[in-house]
């Protein structure tokens, strides 16, 4: 029988080699599997926050499934049989080591995670009316372009406000420069999810909640509800377009004219749109 | 009265159902009295919500006078004797199976009731969660409507939600915590009895929004959605206001049973480790669920009184609501969460045969996670537009969650090492925990980290984590708990080994059916849709067919409690795990008054060979 001692050596490095070996590859390869992709730098950044988060989950996830594993190997005893254990109430210093790596971990974590959430852009999440953390102008170079995302049900429509406040039921952005989302809704709560670029707001009514992000390549996006507003909720979605800056410019310069005889209809641009509330009673 | 009268008319079921049925209608004309039908949005919507709320409000008067709850107080308070069934032994003279449908302040038979119920309603809830899977089968709506989809979503959630918060407490807390510190009954058997009653009542108008055209608002029932809908949202709105109540009496009884009822000899540090994580639980029960029940009332009092406390720019605020909800919800997971920790800690001794490794650092670690949940609620709201300068606050709370939970996670591993593992059916489903929860727990983090929250949030990916951590955990140790304990609540024992397969299957079947759900999310297949785009049909097919497979385990459980305690009876040996634990040292079932003299208590988990100097 060995020694209880040298049974957790066996097992200690049993676990540090398999997470010698599993760690590096998750922090290498999640990389490159993990969603949501590269189109927007917000959804980048939040590849690089699941790859660094699977990197540290790893050693943790492998210690309790090596546990199980050795221990049932090693200790279990047949039904039948009823041997006692040894009768060990504990161990100050295991106890003490432990308490202390979590702390460490969750330290180093939370530091990590709160740097990513203030980091300019706050990983495309919507910042309501007033943002902790603004995005200024792109690779680009030209100014930061705000486009208003105003839910209702069950559809989302958008607002150019640079461009005369034209207000069109397709989202098309230029790449390369900043994107200043306001989403708001007329009716209930509704999410705006931008699943390619890394960008989720809801959007409340009479709220104006600010994301921002950089499309950084060229090409479609899914756009979903993210938030159960009703009955059509699973038919809210939509799909997004990133394209060059001349295409962009004769696309919003086509919507305006297209769309120009609502215009006069249209309440003007206003950072929220509030209805007359809803009400059953009465 | 002649007994016969007594019986047919004598506060029982039948009584019941008819005061309910006549206090509803006593409800809905009051209510018509008030709004008119030629009020505006009666008239136009052909619906008076105010005379529904009253009508549901009065039926459950009616319910509980008919059950018998008021005659003790009535009676009390007019100065007379306590009234039949009652007595001061908390009904313990109360026999025959007659005693478990009626209104019985008594912990063992509250316990049998709350045990059937759970079952009953985990029953509804999963049959929801199968049509769910089975209109995921295609992209496209097949068989439901959106609307028909939309109300089995929020029945199958609001029924978990509701009833497994007491899948543990209502049955288990309150049979087994009398007998494990000692008790011969529990501090308010009353309060008690009224929390599985009011439970019942809630389900049962639960399911009249099925009648009432369904609800559109899912488990959570964010306002304003949830003010707009028709008739089924104020049955929605009353269930869960009542689930509230219930979960309110609930804690209330256990915390003071705890506190007071406790024999001389068991002092804190002696209380098992299932009772502490009760007391936890029960404590965040008494100052969570009344925040539910509020929130609720004001919403239908938007309903219904033309108030406005959720309406944006009519004074109110929809992230009021959410944040009441929340502050209820967050603690909620825990309350899901702590049960079956205790569950866990309390049986690995038994089928380790060694004494709990750190006793004193897992008590620390189920008060720490039931007073940091209340801090943590606001990251259900990351997206939200909530005020950003907060946000790194709720970062930093949800993840230190993982410090206690750490620690209940190392008293298990510590039990578990070079313990004498004996992996009898609760005991798998113990270790299934460690796994399940594992998962849960790990995916927690990623889910509580903000910037990566942006993609996860309301995703299929959080979906699956907390399945993980109440289906993968809670139900899991509840099933384990049903193995260990039946045979001591019934004296009849369930068969082993159709238990082992249903483990395993069940088992399997769980990480087969969520594991898809994390991917799903990450690809971005939000929550409560019953629309997706075509490439997600193989990950959501799997899903489906593992939930069928799940569903089949727990059918073949419901054979073998079927089979074993009712037909083929297989009594139960005095003592099939050899625990040494107090409620095993009493008959199965135990006597009314629980103990045939005082209890001899011993050592906590008097477990495992003492080493070598020390043996006499």
């Amino acid at each position: 029988v060995r020694g209880a001692s040298a049974e957790l050596r066996r097992f200690l490095l049993i676990w540090l080699g398999l997470s010698a070996v599993c760690t590096p590859l998750v922090a290498i390869f999640a990389g490159s599997i993990v969603p949501p992709g590269d189109q927007g730098d917000a959804a980048s950044g939040q590849v690089l926050d699941l790859t660094v988060g699977s990197t540290v989950a790893t050693p943790v996830f492998l210690l309790i499934v090596t546990f199980l594993a050795y221990t049932l190997v090693r200790f279990r005893q047949k039904e039948s049989e009823i041997a006692e254990g040894p009768r060990v109430y504990g161990h100050r210093g295991l106890q003490m080591t432990w308490i202390l790596a979590s702390a460490a971990i969750l330290v180093g974590l939370v530091a990590f995670d709160v740097v990513r959430l203030v980091l300019p852009g706050a990983a495309g999440s919507g910042q309501g009316p007033t943002p902790l953390s603004p995005l200024g102008a792109g690779p680009s170079g030209a100014p930061v372009l705000p486009v208003q995302v105003i839910g209702q049900q069950w559809q989302f429509t958008y607002r150019y406000p640079t461009y005369g406040g034209v207000e069109t039921p397709r989202l098309v952005l230029p790449v390369d420069r900043t994107v200043e989302f306001h989403v708001t809704s007329l009716d209930v709560i509704h999410a705006f999810w931008a699943y390619g670029l890394g960008v989720k707001a809801d959007a409340n009514p009479g709220v104006d909640n600010i994301a921002y992000v950089i499309p950084r390549r060229m090409g479609t996006f899914a756009i979903r509800c993210a938030e159960l507003c009703g009955l059509w909720h699973g038919y809210m979605f939509d799909t997004g377009r990133v394209v060059t800056p001349t295409s962009f410019a004769t696309w919003i310069a086509g919507e305006q004219r297209l769309f120009a005889p609502i215009k006069r209809d249209l309440p003007p641009y206003s950072r929220t749109y509030l209805p007359q509330p809803r009400r059953r009673a009465g | 009265m002649s007994a016969a009268i007594r019986r047919v008319a004598g506060f029982n079921l039948l009584t019941a159902a008819v005061l309910a049925i006549g206090g509803y209608v006593l409800g809905r004309v009051v209510g018509a009295g008030i709004h008119p039908p030629s009020l505006g949005y009666v008239e136009e919507t052909g619906e008076n919500d105010l005379g529904l709320v009253l009508g549901y409000l009065l039926g459950v008067v009616g319910f509980f006078a008919g059950l018998g709850a008021f005659n003790y107080p009535v009676a009390r308070m007019l100065g007379g004797p306590p009234s039949l069934p009652e007595s001061e032994e908390g009904g313990v003279g109360d026999k025959g199976v007659a005693r478990y449908f009626r209104f019985t302040p008594n912990h063992k038979v509250v316990g049998m009731q709350y045990l059937v119920g759970v079952g009953v309603f985990f029953f509804f809830a999963g049959v929801n969660a199968m049509l769910i899977r089975t209109a995921l089968l295609h992209p496209r709506e097949t068989f439901l409507s959106p609307n028909s989809y939309l109300t089995v979503v929020g029945l199958h959630g609001s029924m978990m939600m509701g009833t497994m918060t007491s899948a543990v407490l209502g049955p288990f807390a309150n049979y087994f915590v009398p007998l494990l510190i000692g008790a011969r009954r529990s501090a308010f058997p009353r309060l008690e009895a009224c929390s599985f009653w009011v439970l019942v009542a809630a389900e049962v108008i639960l399911g009249t929004s099925v009648a009432l055209g369904g609800f559109q608002t899912g488990w959570t029932g964010y306002a304003p959605l949830s003010i707009q809908g028709s008739y089924g949202i104020d049955a929605y709105l009353c269930f869960f206001a009542l689930v509230g109540v219930s979960m309110t009496l609930l804690g209330l009884n256990l915390t003071a049973t705890v506190v007071t009822m406790r024999a001389p000899e068991v002092s804190w540090s002696r209380l098992p480790i299932f009772v502490w994580s009760v007391v936890t639980t029960a404590a965040m029960m008494v100052l969570a669920a009344p925040v539910l029940t509020v929130a609720l009332i004001l919403v239908l009092l938007d309903r219904t009184a033309q108030t406005s406390f959720f309406i944006n720019g009519a004074g109110g605020s929809s992230y009021l609501f959410e944040n009441l909800f929340w502050f209820f919800g967050h603690p909620e997971v825990y309350l899901l969460a702590l049960p079956g920790m205790g569950i866990l800690l309390e049986l690995l001794p038994v089928f380790t045969r060694k004494p709990l490794w750190g006793y004193r650092v897992a008590v620390s670690g189920m008060v720490g996670i039931a007073l940091l949940s209340f801090t943590v609620w606001q990251h259900h709201l990351f997206v939200s537009g909530m005020s950003s300068d907060v946000r790194p606050f709720y970062v930093l709370s949800t993840e230190a969650i993982s410090i206690p939970t750490g620690l209940v996670f190392v008293c298990a591993i510590g039990t578990l090492w070079r313990g004498k593992a004996r992996l009898t059916v609760p005991m798998l489903f113990c270790l299934a925990w460690l796994f399940n929860f594992l998962i849960g727990g790990v995916t927690g983090v990623y889910l509580a980290d903000a910037p990566a929250d942006t993609t996860e949030h309301g995703s299929f990916f959080v979906l699956a984590h907390f399945h993980y951590t109440i289906m993968g955990a809670l139900i899991f140790t509840f099933f384990a708990a049903i193995y260990y304990w039946v045979p001591k609540m019934t004296g009849r024992t369930l068969n082993q080994r159709l238990g082992k397969v249903h483990f395993w299957l069940m088992f399997l079947a769980f990480n087969s059916t969520f594991m898809p759900m994390f991917v799903l999310g990450l690809l971005g297949m939000p929550r409560r849709v019953i629309e997706y785009p075509a490439r997600f049909q193989f990950l959501n097919d799997w899903s489906t067919v593992s939930a069928y497979v799940l569903g089949l385990s727990l059918l073949l459980f419901l054979v073998n409690a079927v089979y074993s305690l009712l037909i083929a009876r297989t009594p139960a040996e005095e003592n099939p795990w050899y625990s040494r634990s107090l409620e095993w040292q009493t008959a199965s079932p135990p006597p009314a008054i629980n103990f045939e003299g005082r209890p001899l208590i011993g050592t906590l988990y008097d477990y495992g060979v003492p080493p070598l100097g020390e043996r006499a």
